[in-house]
């Protein structure tokens, strides 16, 4: 019975659809499939099958229908139907106005806006727009949206716009996401239609001017100047959506339009953003949606997310920047992990314009950046990364390094890792800290990184701070040396932080006698040997090894050859690189030279020195007078040579021939090459790229070629890197670079969150009263979990700033006053009115004695003593100015603990859950249908875990 | 706007896709198990939204089927999260509370009516009432026509007997 019932509703959805028994045993069998590769089999099969039925001749075309559709099911699953989209493409052009829609379907499925047969759907499009029938125009328009491009838009565009005028709502709102479509692909092809989007803002169907504000979004965010004068308007629609004046049919889930709201809100947010003028119009309507928004739905806090949004954006307001306060203080303090989310997204929008709201909730990032949900975690690190200021910036950072240790997902990682790179170069306190983060990133994440920070790197550590201080240099060289000597033990480094390694041991690694020559030589064999297949490492080493040999030689020390050292030498001289040959053959010329020489070609630690190059090369006149005595040409400089070439052409082709030459054929270029051979032999300053020309009978290799690469691994030939680089366009930024490691990071702290604490006396009611609150609940959570907090307030300390750590402390001292307090506002007036009856009646008795009025004195002065002991030094002194002031006082305190207390209700309904159900518990149960349901679903095998059935009954039931 | 949308079982079985930016049949493949990996273990207490390549992908969960919704880095994640819950309860007041399994057979409708809630990746229609009419002039047309095609073949079985 069961079954035969389950088979009825089968047969009921397959007649539904009109689909085959085939295809529903498809389905069936794809739902019983128990793997993956099984799942592949089946439709593989079922595409052979089609693949055969569909070379057949004379489909009928219901068939065809089916057929089509089983190709868009095996194409969702992921397999390759193509043999099939000509079928659809065919379809589309069916009159019968059911396949019509079928064809439109699958092609839209199938096909792309670059596929072949698009050319031959155009066609049928604007037929199809043409067409009387509103549906088979609205299939079409939805054809259009997927797969016209931007060379076809020509095409359809004249009818499109015309059909803006259609009678039919849903069809102009299709030929405006049409013609929305257009613009994302082309900006200029609708570029004079501009006006057509704003007329249909003023569409009678809601529908058409929601979705003509899509097109206008886009265009503003171009442009927001031209459309000022829209911002009267925008404001009108939102101000009589938020007043429920659109027809109910738009409300969702009690909202008045709440799509169209947030829309409306994007659009404002833009068109305010730094304009006063457009931003006061704008004004009221925000209050008001912040005040009738119903924070306990998901929707509802959709549009509060928006609100905020947009007054972040817009010319600040700052009664609209308490409410956006308040807020985001509610997201973050929600149970919701969704609203959280949101509420650390709108606090980093916040803070742009006011960093010192961050201070006040932070318990509730740093809850946040412990959350499991790595979702909320990465949130909250982008949020850190907004707030990160010199003073605490090694909090941030390292933490960023853990969570970039732990993450494997590459996108993250290098996104964490710039990040990181970029926050230690912009606000790290001193050069130290700057190198060991630097080592973490570059050991976790080193082939994520760019280049150009490992060649900051290495310009750090060659340049020191940079001042006067050459003690502190030396120091903090031996401490890389020392850190990079630890760090070769570890497995696996990457590339560019090895290269960053062997050039600082190269040039420091023996400066402070610390470490022996062959020491360090054999450290540097071992990395080129471990790293064999990368010659860019092995080059580095080379270089690095040749360095070390030629400062102890020029210091008249002996080194020995180490035997790997040789070998590898040896090696490299027959390596396939012509480079790692080059520096091979240099390092071997360089060991049969003179100390003296080798201290020209190489001084230590010269790799910032500038390098002087004179243009004149004194040194060669003598060679030169006697090839002009000799009967050679003088030289005339290259300027002359072209200047002369280009006017007086004639006089300079009898002059020069082997200069005019060079206008006529190429073969002159091919000779030019070596012209950069004139400034390399100043020995003097140039290190490594001298070396060529005082062994060049040894180093035959085209030295042009060479010495670009060189200095475009190596940042130490300075002029010539900058010019070479910058032609190939791979220049360092080396500009600006010292200051930001320069002392003054040092001594500019705390200045912001002096201002901080200074917020917090602000006059402003409503500020006092809201953060004080915020202060409470947070005391009060605190209590809660006091264990858990001591470590959670030291790093907020390090993270918001001492400030905020003393303000906090201040907080929890004041604490306990403040908890007393509500018991006070109970008890005191209940003293306080005894006072007043004892002091009218105190007149009599002082008639009759004068002992009595002291005794009355002091006993009315005894509860102001009690209370001042309980309030604190400041409510003290209103007591002391009379007692009316601090019954005031006190109830005033009273109100605002009873509004800590609002909150944590408010949040509690808006979970997820509650919202479903709330939502749901009007459809009704249709027990019958679902069990149907459950049991079809258990025969067909879409369900392999009976106890939880596939059914939405236990949401919508 | 809107990249994508997935419908994807708990076991990760796709029972719909729907693409507005282009992704060649291969990415599309990659992009479903990279996200079905992402989404299918997570806990049901976390953020309903996943960052992924730089956009955000939305997601939530209705009895076993994760309805999936890929959007820009800076669009409104509890907005999508709407959308996603707009579009369930039209496919709900259509099918009469609707069940994984009318998703499968009648994929073709799930289609024709996401066509209606979303263009180009945008939400077109924010009125539930204008969706369920729009479709229901598009299947009155299928009804005529079926019946049409019924009389025909009736009367050219009744001819051909």
């Amino acid at each position: 019975m069961e079954q035969l019932k389950s088979f009825g509703r089968e047969l009921a959805m397959g007649s539904q659809g009109g689909s085959s028994k085939e295809f529903l045993d498809l389905v069936k069998s794809i739902g019983e499939a128990r793997s993956k590769s099984e799942e592949d089999r089946i439709i593989l099969r079922e595409l052979e099958t089609l693949r055969r039925r569909l070379s057949e001749p004379d489909i009928p075309r219901r068939k065809m229908k089916e057929y089509l559709l089983r190709l868009a099911y095996a194409e969702m699953l992921g397999h390759d139907a193509s043999f099939g989209y000509i079928h659809a493409v065919k379809m589309a052009h069916d009159d019968n106005i059911l396949l019509k829609r079928t064809g439109y379907l699958t092609v839209a499925l199938f096909l792309d806006e670059g596929h072949d047969l698009i050319i031959l759907i155009v066609n049928t499009i604007q037929k199809d727009l043409r067409s009387d029938n509103y549906l088979v125009v609205s299939a079409a328009l939805v054809a259009v949206c997927k797969l016209i491009s931007e060379e076809t838009i020509p095409a359809v565009l004249p009818q499109v716009v015309e059909l803006l005028g259609h009678p039919k709502e849903a069809v102009r709102k299709k030929a405006v996401m049409a013609l929305h479509r257009f613009y994302q692909r082309s900006p200029s092809s609708v570029s004079h239609l501009i006006s057509n989007f704003r007329k249909r803002l003023c569409d009678n169907d809601p529908g058409v001017m929601g979705a003509t504000l899509c097109p206008l979004f886009d265009l503003i965010l171009e442009d927001a100047n031209s459309y000022k004068d829209l911002v009267v308007s925008l404001v009108g629609i939102l101000k009589q959506i938020a007043e429920k004046r659109l027809p109910t049919t738009y409300d969702y889930h009690h909202m008045p339009a709440p799509f169209i709201q947030i829309k409306l809100l994007k659009i404002l947010a833009l068109l305010g953003s730094g304009d006063k003028q457009a931003s006061n119009h704008m004004y009221t309507v925000l209050t008001e949606i912040f005040r009738k928004c119903d924070s306990s739905s998901n929707i509802g806090n959709a549009i509060i997310y928006e609100c905020v949004c947009c007054v972040s954006s817009i010319y600040p307001n700052s009664k609209l920047l308490d409410a956006a306060i308040e807020a985001t203080s509610k997201f973050l303090k929600s149970e919701s992990h969704n609203l959280k989310y949101m509420g650390i997204d709108a606090l980093g929008r916040l803070i742009r314009i006011n960093p010192d709201i961050a201070e006040e909730h932070q318990l509730a990032v740093i809850d946040c950046l412990e959350d499991p949900d790595d979702t909320l975690k990465w949130k909250t690190f982008e949020l850190l990364y907004k707030m990160t200021k010199s003073t605490n910036v090694e909090v941030i950072v390292d933490r960023m390094i853990d969570y970039m240790i732990n993450i494997t997902d590459s996108h993250y990682k290098t996104e964490i890792a710039s990040r990181c790179v970029e926050l230690a170069e912009q606000f790290a306190p001193s050069n130290q800290w700057f190198i060991q983060t630097m080592n973490k990133v570059f050991e976790h994440a080193g082939d994520l990184v760019n280049p150009r920070v490992a060649h900051n790197l290495m310009r750090l550590i060659a340049e020191g701070f940079g001042e006067d201080d050459e003690g502190a240099d030396t120091q903090l060289r031996s401490s890389a040396v020392d850190s990079y000597l630890r760090i070769l033990g570890e497995p696996k480094l990457p590339s560019l932080f090895l290269q960053v390694i062997c050039w600082v041991l190269g040039e420091y690694g023996t400066a402070d006698g610390k470490y022996s020559a062959s020491y360090i030589i054999s450290k540097l064999c071992d990395v080129a040997e471990a790293h064999s297949s990368d010659d860019t490492v092995k080059a580095y080493a080379v270089s690095a090894i040749m360095k070390i040999f030629a400062f102890e030689l020029a210091a008249g020390r002996k080194v020995e050859m180490l035997p790997e050292c040789q070998t590898l030498i040896d090696e490299v001289s027959a390596s396939h690189s012509t480079d790692l040959q080059q520096r091979a053959y240099e390092f071997q010329a360089l060991l049969g030279l003179s100390p003296q020489t080798i201290e020209n070609v190489m001084p230590p630690d010269a790799s910032c020195e500038d390098i002087e190059i004179d243009k004149s090369l004194p040194f060669l006149s003598n060679y030169i007078n006697q090839a002009i005595e000799n009967g050679a040409r003088p030289y005339i400089s290259e300027s002359e040579r072209s200047g002369t070439a280009s006017t007086i052409a004639v006089a300079s082709a009898s002059q020069y021939q082997h200069d005019t030459s060079s206008v006529h054929s190429l073969k002159f270029e091919a000779y030019d090459l070596p012209k950069p051979r004139g400034p390399a032999p100043s020995i003097q300053s140039s290190s490594m790229s001298s070396l060529p020309t005082i062994s060049s009978d040894l180093v035959p290799v085209s030295e042009a070629t060479y010495t670009t690469r060189e200095e475009q691994q190596n940042p130490k030939v300075q002029t010539l890197a900058d010019q070479i680089s910058a032609e190939i366009g791979v220049r360092l930024r080396l500009d600006g670079v010292q200051k930001k490691w320069g002392r003054q990071t040092y001594s500019s702290p705390s200045a912001p969150s002096t201002s901080s604490s200074s917020s917090t006396q602000k006059p402003s009611n409503g500020m006092v009263t809201s953060e004080t609150i915020r202060e409470n609940t947070l005391d009060s959570r605190k209590q809660q979990i006091p264990e858990v907090s001591a470590e959670k307030q030291r790093l907020a300390a390090s993270l918001f700033g001492k400030k905020a750590a003393e303000k906090k402390t201040q907080a929890g001292t004041r604490r306990p006053v403040k908890e007393i307090q509500p018991a006070v506002a109970t008890s005191a007036p209940e003293p306080l009115k005894e006072d007043k009856v004892i002091v009218p009646a105190v007149p009599p008795p002082d008639l009759l004695d004068l002992g009595e009025p002291s005794e009355t004195a002091t006993q009315t002065i005894d509860p102001f003593k009690q209370l001042e002991g309980l309030l604190g030094p400041g409510a003290g002194s209103d007591v002391a100015s009379g007692p009316g002031p601090s019954v005031s006082a006190v109830t005033t305190t009273d109100l605002m603990s009873l509004a800590t207390d609002m909150p944590p209700i408010i949040d509690s309904k808006s979970s997820d859950k509650g919202l479903i159900s709330s939502t749901m518990t009007k459809k009704g149960p249709n027990v019958k249908d679902a069990l149907q349901k459950d049991a079809t679903a258990r025969q067909v095998g879409v369900t392999p875990t009976s106890n939880n059935p596939n059914l939405f009954k236990d949401l919508f039931g | 706007m809107i990249h994508f949308v997935l419908l994807i079982s708990r076991q990760g079985k796709v029972r719909l896709t729907k693409w507005y930016s282009p992704y060649a049949q291969k990415e599309r493949s990659k992009v479903i198990r990279e996200l079905s990996g992402h989404i299918l273990i997570r806990g049901p207490k976390l953020c309903n939204f996943v960052e992924w390549r730089g956009y955000k992908v939305v997601y939530r969960r209705y009895a076993s089927l994760y309805f999936c919704m890929c959007i820009d880095a800076n669009d409104n994640e509890l907005e999508v999260l709407e959308i996603i819950h707009h579009f369930v309860e039209i496919l709900d007041r259509y099918f009469g509370s609707v069940c994984e399994l009318d998703l499968i057979f009648n994929f073709h409708k799930a289609y024709y009516i996401l066509d209606e809630v979303l263009i180009a990746g945008e939400l077109q229609e924010s009125s539930k009432k204008n969706v369920a009419r729009l479709v229901a002039a598009q299947d009155s047309l299928v009804e005529a026509a079926k019946e049409e095609s019924n009389s025909i073949s009736n009367i050219i079985a009744q001819a051909a007997k």
